[in-house]
């Protein structure tokens, strides 16, 4: 499997990353790289082994119903480029 | 009347068509006090970004854990819709940007469901018990809620308010099953009322607690099914079946002119009745779902789910079934057992002593009618379940008429008093006293000489009228069956 510069270009668009096509060319075989690098585990016979979800043995933990955390807008708003009456204020994203 | 079983077509050029509907319903998980993720409060209203944690805002760092109740309720809820739990789930992230979503993607749940295939069953004609149809439920999943915009305060600027970001959701993905409008509401109506017993969600459409997105799709009968349109976020049981008619009938018109169905996103705009195409870009359906590397997989024990099966309330199909062996009408119990307040309310009236059918068409026909005129409902009424099964009792051994029922009834509501003070301090109680029964008849009869000679020619209609005034002497509190009587014996 392999990644073709198209493909790379479209997903970094998907994850809103700018890339010039400097980045793109030196990009594209090091994930290539990855990518044969992961292919390798799977000549391994993982039959009859359970998929490990995690590394340490572990089950999730659940938390009580309870109110904890929130009031708290000023510290929300505080890092936000503009606000205005308690709301994030952001260039109109309308369809 | 419409014969509402019969299947429901749509008209074209080309013959008839069938249409095909599938809905998800998003049910915000009201029952628990703080988010999914985090302990924020949830409730509806207030003040904008006052209940919003640092995990809601996606702050850098920042953990999800999965608050208990949360999972409690999703998984009562599938039950309720006797569906698979799965005992191991698992949490993904579906990855989009919006303004509405700081974290970049919601936590959700596409391949490992929380809860898997059910059904629902509901009837196709109120008045027919035998009209039922079993709808299925897919799965339903659990997953975080995003922020609201608001685009209309400023010219060039979005308000962005997270207060409702990381909220749970149930997603109720039902299986492709409805042929109809009518099918989608009764469906809607049925899930609603579900959500409501169980108490995982307020079914409250208005506040956004439960919205649907619709997926209409159009065939021959009987046919392969047809491209569908997926139309976003409707938040009324009115409107889904006004989008399911419109979509089906724009899909056939499309086809029949040569053109063909788009998967698309659509979005309704109710004050024009129209669907319209949410022409986004392309790739906006690229979510690049993968398993989210900040929870491990959700596994729950027996304990655990033998807790939520057991605090599972009687659901309304069972609770309908019951009434109806009670020997109350299957409309009535139907009635009774749609909305979850008005079935409380009943089961206290029956506790509290009434007779089950009489009780039921009081409920139906009186209260209800008083709750409409008088613009109430059983939540602000002062009429208390206790009160009510006095009255019936009043008119059941005889102490009130029907007639003198009916104006308690009118007192209490204006006073909230209890009957028997009213009868009481009022003196209504119904008399079968012969002697002042006969007293007011003999006095009729002679002031209407005239009627009672018309009578006694061949006027037998006239016998509503004496009794009408004997009544009206008596103030209403006079025995029906005695005045009946007496009058009979004296002009026959």
């Amino acid at each position: 499997m392999s990644v073709s510069p198209e493909q790379v270009r479209h997903i970094a668009k998907l994850a809103r990353i700018a890339m010039s096509n400097a980045e793109l060319e030196r990009l594209v075989p090091e994930l290539n790289n990855i990518l044969g690098w992961v292919e390798q585990l799977a000549e391994v016979d993982t039959g009859g082994v359970e998929p490990l979800t995690a590394v340490i043995d572990q089950k999730l933990r659940l938390r009580a119903d309870a109110i904890t955390d929130g009031d708290c807008r000023e510290a929300i708003l505080a890092n936000a480029p503009d606000a205005e009456h308690g709301f994030f204020a952001v260039p109109k994203v309308i369809e | 009347m419409a014969d509402s079983t019969a299947p429901y077509r749509v008209k074209g050029d080309t013959g008839e068509w069938e249409v095909v509907v599938g809905l998800e319903v998003h049910a915000q998980i009201t029952a628990s006090k703080a988010k999914m993720f985090s302990g924020a409060a949830t409730a509806f209203g207030a003040e904008p970004n006052t209940q919003v944690s640092l995990v809601d805002a996606a702050m850098p760092g920042m953990l999800p854990v999965p608050n208990q109740e949360c999972i409690r309720q999703a998984v009562r809820t599938g039950m309720a819709l006797d569906a698979v739990i799965n005992r191991w789930s698992r949490f993904d992230r579906k990855n989009y940007f919006y303004a509405d979503l700081p974290q970049g993607y919601q936590i959700s749940q596409l391949y490992h469901p929380l809860v898997g295939p059910g059904e629902v069953e509901i009837l196709l004609d109120d008045k027919d018990e035998n009209s039922v149809k079993q709808i299925g439920i897919e799965r339903i999943h659990v997953e975080q809620d995003a922020g609201k915009l608001m685009h209309d305060q400023h010219p060039t600027k979005s308000y962005v308010d997270l207060n409702r970001c990381g909220v749970a959701l149930m997603e109720i993905v039902s299986r492709p099953d409805m042929r109809s409008p009518a099918e989608a509401g009764a469906y809607l109506r049925k899930l609603r009322a579900i959500l409501r017993y169980v108490g995982s969600c307020d079914g409250n459409m208005e506040e956004g607690s439960m919205r649907a997105d619709v997926n209409v799709s159009v065939r021959k009968p009987g046919g392969e099914f047809g491209t569908r349109t997926e139309t976003k976020n409707v938040n009324s049981v009115r409107f889904v079946m006004a989008v399911i008619e419109h979509e089906a009938k724009r899909q056939v018109e499309l086809i029949e002119e040569g053109g063909e169905v788009a998967q698309e996103t659509r979005l309704y705009d109710p004050d024009k009745n129209v669907t319209r195409s949410l022409r986004s870009k392309e790739d906006a359906h690229d979510y690049r779902y993968f398993p989210d590397p900040d929870l491990l997989p959700l596994e729950l024990d027996e304990a655990f789910l033998e807790e939520c099966r057991s605090s599972l309330p009687e659901l309304p199909d069972a609770k309908r079934k019951r009434y109806e062996g009670l020997g109350i009408t299957p409309y009535n119990a139907g009635v009774l057992t749609a909305e979850v307040e008005t079935a409380r309310w009943f089961d206290a009236l029956l506790d509290a002593g009434a007779e089950p059918r009489q009780g039921a068409n009081w409920v139906v026909a009186e209260l209800f009618g008083a709750l409409n005129r008088r613009n109430e409902t059983l939540a602000t009424t002062g009429i208390s379940p206790v009160e009510a099964a006095e009255l019936l009792k009043l008119v059941a051994d005889g102490t009130i008429s029907g007639t003198l029922a009916k104006q308690v009834f009118e007192i209490m509501l204006e006073t909230g008093d209890a009957p028997s003070r009213i009868v009481e301090e009022r003196g209504l109680k119904q008399t079968s006293d012969t002697g002042a029964i006969d007293a007011e008849i003999d006095k009729i009869l002679a002031a209407n000489a005239d009627k009672v000679a018309e009578y006694k020619g061949g006027k037998p209609q006239l016998f509503g009228f004496f009794v009408g005034q004997t009544m009206k002497a008596m103030q209403g509190k006079a025995n029906p069956q005695v005045v009946n009587e007496r009058l009979r014996a004296k002009l026959d």
